[in-house]
């Protein structure tokens, strides 16, 4: 019995050489381009994720094949993988995160300099997963603020993909005094970060 | 003016005893670059040599084995797939046979066959990440790329037959949740076609490469004498230079009807760990060929076999449940877990692809087992990354621990 | 070995193949001693070291299961020890197989094992700060303290 599903035999030809991220709203004019300050920086910001891989278990091997050439994360602008928190934005925590380690993922986050995003792949860091024991934590947003999170066990490289497109989405959009405004404050009171 | 040759003994002239010396501690921690896993290391070092290394697990223990007293016996296989998770389908199997051997069945020899081709594909990619791992760790970056590709030709074949690439969950007790179909035997045409010119251009990047012949080769040895006593396993322990596989000792699943060596080292440095795992890939290519051969030779109603016949155990097809009554029936009760298991213990194990993989099931005769044991090759061997790294330097402990291919998940269950 | 140990090893069975049989825990290092120095019974291997926990039976409630195994001609073995809840102590193994010590540890963190000589006696998986032993089958799985997932929706409640 086929199906639809079959691997890739006729190569398409691309429709660029090169794709560019797209211009921001603003005005134009001859040698001027007015737009919203957050806008730029949003869209350079986005564009040039440093991700810091926090990878646990086995959401870590579908990272590696997404950042494989099959499904490649670098196009996305993520293509310095740091693993020291001082120099990241994006912090992924991938697979289980047992109670043991739950205080080594806040001390990570806390050393992480704003704006740092959170998301949050695969079932055990979204909710605990498959794993409703004693000794796992039930979601990594009983430690840390949580942007994005990506189901599945594991999930699809290109749901991982998904996910930094949306967290691509939400940098793009914040607002530049967000990170000093109260309810940011409040929510990471609630999660005792000063 | 005259430079001399500072050596050692006339480096600093300090008075005796001025200076206390002391050993640094520094902490190469759960979080590490290179995704290895999380396990600690506290390192003691005199400069950059190791004193004493000191480890600590159980930063992802999931509690597995309290899991499975709560599952019947269909429930724990997705528990097996996420111990060791780069080959993850050795597991599902090992676990099935644990469950063939205490309900007494016996499968056929098409579905031996076809698990083995699914089993050795699971070794296969299990070996290059490792490899490519090892080869991340030394700074040759390419390998890995090259290789990932081809992983990713594997995890098609798993889709066709089981629909997921990672943790697989694949087979049934018994056999195989459907036949293999047409496209799956395609896709691994396709693999067995191409693959053999990678490995051997992945090979060629590394193996007479000086910088890697020179950091890997002396580091991270390990005797065979010591190897035994700490009850090491799989490649680790066929470098040392034992022969000890479980495909030959006690065969499973049909292995003795196939031909095939076993590499074994001599020194059981990083380097022959590296070269018994690529050995280890050759090999595995070869089985599988032999495997797909006789596969192919089954003809007629012999092709269609992919389970035993056993209905009690055996999940049967969905077509049959949506539309016969007695499927309906024996779903029902499979699912429910109300089957009869027969009450007694067992222990079984398969080669994994870090070593041997041991289920040690005692079963009361209820609905889920009463106690599930797994024997972890990576918990065990791990013990002796302390003996393994004394005296030799900080850079050499890195590359001994991702030459041991250390599964978190397998760690730590 | 019946000779030499005389009526302290009993209960020989062989489920499934494999011959178990058990002996009183005082005796267990002997008995190991015994199976690895001598050089019919050449079982220099330690496959497995694992408890279980038997609630039912007063007295004899833990039970250390070692399984070994003689590489060179292929047979392998699993020897039982029987000790009561209280005084849970065991001689350890670790003198004569290198491999025993972290199996110890997690035997000692899972059901309070206490292995008499053991170099580093700690918890190996757990977090250290925990008091009791969890894989007894008094404890239950789940964490009681989550309130994000809720227990009649699973059938526990």
């Amino acid at each position: 019995m086929g199906r639809p599903v079959s691997y890739n035999v006729n190569v398409k030809p691309l429709e660029k050489d090169i794709s560019i991220a797209g211009m921001p709203d603003g005005h134009q004019g001859e040698g001027f381009f007015a737009t919203k300050m957050s806008d730029v920086v949003g869209l350079a910001r986005k564009n040039s994720i440093w991700p810091l891989p926090f990878a646990t278990s086995c959401c870590g091997i579908e990272f590696m094949a997404t950042m494989g050439s099959h499904y490649d994360l670098a196009r996305f602008g993520s293509e310095r993988v740091g693993f020291s928190p001082r120099q990241c934005d994006l912090l992924m925590v991938m697979g289980t995160i047992a109670k043991k380690m739950g205080p080594v993922v806040k001390q990570v986050y806390l050393q992480m300099a704003e704006p740092r995003w959170v998301i949050a792949v695969g079932a055990c860091a979204c909710s605990g997963g498959i794993f409703d024991t004693y000794s796992v934590l039930q979601g990594i947003d009983q430690v840390v603020p949580v942007d994005v999170y990506v189901p599945g066990c594991p999930p699809r490289p290109e749901a991982i993909i998904d996910g930094v497109m949306r967290i691509q989405d939400l940098i793009g959009k914040e607002s530049l005094r967000r990170r000093n405004g109260d309810r940011y404050k409040q929510l990471l009171e609630s999660y005792g970060i000063q | 003016m005259k430079f001399e040759l500072m050596t050692e003994h006339e480096h600093i002239r300090l008075p005796e005893g001025s200076i206390e010396k002391t050993t640094t501690t520094i902490n190469l921690g759960p979080t590490h670059p290179a995704t290895h896993g999380v396990f600690q290391n506290i390192l003691e070092l005199d400069g950059e040599k190791i004193v004493s290394a000191e480890q600590t697990v159980g930063y992802i223990h999931r509690a597995f084995e309290k899991l499975a007293e709560r599952r019947p016996l269909y429930q724990v296989t997705p528990l097996t797939d996420r111990l060791n998770y780069c080959s993850s389908p050795i597991n599902n199997m090992g676990w099935h046979i644990t469950c063939e051997k205490l309900l007494g069945i016996k499968t056929p020899k098409r579905v031996d066959y076809l698990r083995v081709i699914i089993m050795e594909l699971a070794r296969i990619s299990d070996h290059l990440i490792c490899n490519s791992i090892v080869g991340v760790d030394t700074g040759a970056y390419t390998g890995f790329l090259y290789v990932m590709q081809y992983r990713e030709l594997i995890y098609e074949v798993y889709e066709e037959i089981c629909g997921s690439r990672l943790t697989t969950n694949i087979g049934r007790i018994g056999g195989f949740e459907r036949n293999f179909n047409d496209i799956a035997f395609q896709k691994l045409d396709k693999f067995l076609a191409e693959y053999p010119a990678v490995l051997k251009e992945f090979i060629n990047l590394f193996e007479r490469n000086r910088i890697f012949m020179e950091r890997t080769q002396g580091t991270g040895p390990i005797s065979a004498e010591r190897a035994l006593n700490y009850s090491f396993t799989g490649p680790n322990l066929r470098a040392a230079g034992v022969d000890y596989d479980v495909r030959v000792h006690t065969p499973y699943s049909s292995y003795e009807d196939f031909q095939f060596n076993v590499p074994i080292g001599t020194t059981g440095d990083n380097f022959d760990r590296w070269q018994v795992r690529n050995e280890e890939m050759w090999e595995s290519l070869s089985i599988i060929e032999q495997a797909y051969r006789k596969v192919k030779e089954f003809k007629g109603a012999d092709a269609e076999v992919f389970h035993a016949d056993v209905p009690e155990y055996y999940l049967p097809e969905k077509e049959d449940v949506y539309t016969k009554m007695e499927a309906l029936i024996w779903h029902f009760k499979i699912i429910m877990g109300e089957i009869d298991i027969p009450a007694g213990e067992v222990y079984s194990c398969v080669e994994g692809a870090n070593g041997e993989v041991g289920y040690y099931l005692i079963s009361d005769g209820g609905r889920t087992p009463y106690r599930l044991h797994f024997r972890r090759p990576c918990f065990i061997y791990y013990q002796a990354y302390e003996e393994m790294t004394k005296g030799s330097m900080m850079s050499d402990a890195i590359i001994t621990l991702s030459s041991l291919n250390l599964i978190a998940g397998e760690l730590d269950a | 070995m019946v000779e030499k140990f005389g009526e302290q090893v009993s209960a020989f069975s062989e489920p499934y193949g494999m011959l178990t049989f058990e002996a009183p825990k005082e005796l267990n290092l002997k008995v190991l001693n015994f199976l690895y120095d001598d050089d019919e019974l050449k079982f220099r291997f330690l496959t497995d070291l694992q408890a279980v926990h038997y609630p039912d039976n007063k007295g004899r409630e833990l039970a250390v299961v070692y399984h070994l195994h003689n590489l060179v001609d292929n047979v392998r073995i699993r020897f039982k020890v029987f000790s009561d809840i209280n005084t849970p102590d065991v001689y350890t193994a670790t003198g004569l197989f290198s491999g025993a010590n972290w199996m110890e540890r997690e035997t000692y963190d899972f059901f309070g094992v206490n292995f008499v000589g053991h170099p580093n006696m700690k918890r190996i998986l757990n977090v250290d700060e925990m008091d009791y032993f969890p894989m007894r089958k008094e404890f239950p799985l789940e964490d009681q303290t989550r309130i994000d997932k809720d227990d009649e929706m699973f059938g526990r409640g």
